[in-house]
């Protein structure tokens, strides 16, 4: 009972808070570019918005994707905060992502084609790193779940600095900030048209924005891990880290155009190899 | 509560325009106008958009174009023409190339004359269109 009381407040807060984030991102945008910027609440006015639009349909099936991706995403932060296995976590997020590049394939239109193209770009680009990181964690706690790997007195921080780095580095790619925002970018950055949103309009798209508020929330979460001890401070310290590396992400964002998918692809997997594989050979000869 | 007068995403074509009204419209993003601060993004992407911000007269060429964006974008939306050409073709009227305003081939809701148009024009012009869009979309609920 108490299981499904934590589970529905996970399904309904977790949207709640990443659109308060993106709100927080777009106003903190504009700041940076000497603007005013919009209300706090505008990605959500933007949702209730779409959700009232006209339902254009341009084939049968390329809806469906959408909403089996959220399904997903859904799942995973579901599995990610009920403290559950960090790598079905991994590989269900995985899944939704793939979901959503689907999507992109059919809804036909060459402009989506090939933001699907580049959203698999991306994912071959970060997914090394997403596994990793996992691992990095299991040699420190040896356990996969993350109830777990927090109620250890020492955070994984200490002794992965190196792949927490790497990662803040590919969450460049699943935030869809620059310079790493090849497939589907936000505010007023367009690919294009629109990447893998091209087709997709009304319900669909606030779907798409949905989606992307939990992956937000998501990624957010892996940094906290990475904080997070048996004491109750530790939380407070989690959450400090996780507006930082928000807030640095933004700025960012702001400062840096996108690349091309090559150094995009390249400097992901040369950054997270050489950092990550650094630290694990470190962590193995003296640790453990 | 309609909630498409706080997120109007504007599509922005230059049918045959001297560049002059569009260098005006983008001049709206910028810091000293800054019309994000009424969630007014500019998409790109006909499938987004609530707006159309047509500029410049329409002719043979344009025409097919300026319709497939018109059919493309989601009810409810609105038409503004920008600048004085795109009202009623301006000072190239009487060109033998030229069809005339937008309203030749699109149901205009807003005319925005000037030439250029002034961002302040640009921007109550949106404005007003807001309060069509919003009729439109209380019909649309009948």
């Amino acid at each position: 009972m108490m299981l499904a009381i934590q589970i529905i407040l996970i399904v309904v807060l977790t949207p709640l808070v990443g659109g308060l984030l993106a709100g927080f991102d777009r106003i903190i945008s504009a700041r940076v570019q000497g603007r005013k910027g919009p209300p706090l609440l505008q990605p959500f006015y933007d949702v209730l918005k779409l959700l009232q639009k006209e339902n254009i349909q341009v084939n049968k099936t390329y809806k469906f994707y959408v909403y089996v991706s959220l399904l997903f995403i859904i799942l995973t932060a579901v599995i990610m905060l009920i403290g559950g296995d960090i790598l079905l976590a991994i590989f269900v997020l995985t899944l939704g992502a793939i979901f959503f590049v689907f999507g992109g394939y059919a809804s036909q239109s060459p402009y989506s084609i090939i933001g699907a193209e580049r959203e698999l770009l991306q994912m071959m680009a970060y997914e090394p790193m997403v596994l990793i990181t996992a691992a990095g964690l299991y040699m420190v706690s040896k356990t996969f779940f993350i109830g777990e790997i927090i109620a250890r007195d020492v955070p994984a921080i200490v002794y992965l600095p190196a792949v927490f780095i790497g990662f803040v580095y590919i969450l460049t790619f699943k935030l869809r900030k620059s310079p790493f925002d090849l497939s589907l970018g936000h505010h007023a950055h367009q690919e294009l048209v629109q990447g893998i949103s091209t087709e997709y309009s009304g319900t669909e798209l606030a779907v798409i924005e949905i989606t992307h508020w939990y992956e937000t929330i998501i990624s957010l979460v892996f940094v906290y891990i990475f904080f997070v001890t048996s004491n109750p401070i530790s939380h407070v310290f989690a959450i400090i880290a996780c507006i930082v590396v928000y807030l640095f992400e933004i700025i960012l964002d702001n400062s840096t155009v996108r690349v091309k998918w090559q150094l995009a692809l390249k400097s992901a997997w040369i950054v997270t190899g050489v950092l990550s594989i650094m630290n694990l050979m470190i962590l193995s000869f003296f640790k453990f | 509560m309609n909630f498409n007068t706080k997120s109007p995403w504007i599509l922005h074509y230059d049918g045959t325009s001297c560049n002059g009204c569009d260098i005006e419209v983008l001049a709206c993003l910028t810091p000293l106008y800054d019309v994000e601060r009424f969630g007014v993004i500019n998409t790109g992407n006909p499938r987004h958009a609530d707006i159309l911000l047509i500029t410049g007269s329409v002719n043979d060429q344009s025409i097919p174009v300026v319709k497939q964006l018109y059919e493309q974008m989601a009810d409810p939306k609105v038409v503004v023409a920008v600048g004085i050409c795109a009202t009623s073709g301006g000072l190239f009227t009487d060109c033998y190339n030229v069809v005339g305003g937008v309203d030749k081939v699109l149901p205009v809701d807003v005319y925005v004359p000037g030439c250029a148009a002034r961002p302040q024009a640009i921007i109550d012009g949106v404005v007003k269109a807001l309060a069509i869009l919003d009729e439109k979309q209380n019909a649309m609920k009948k």
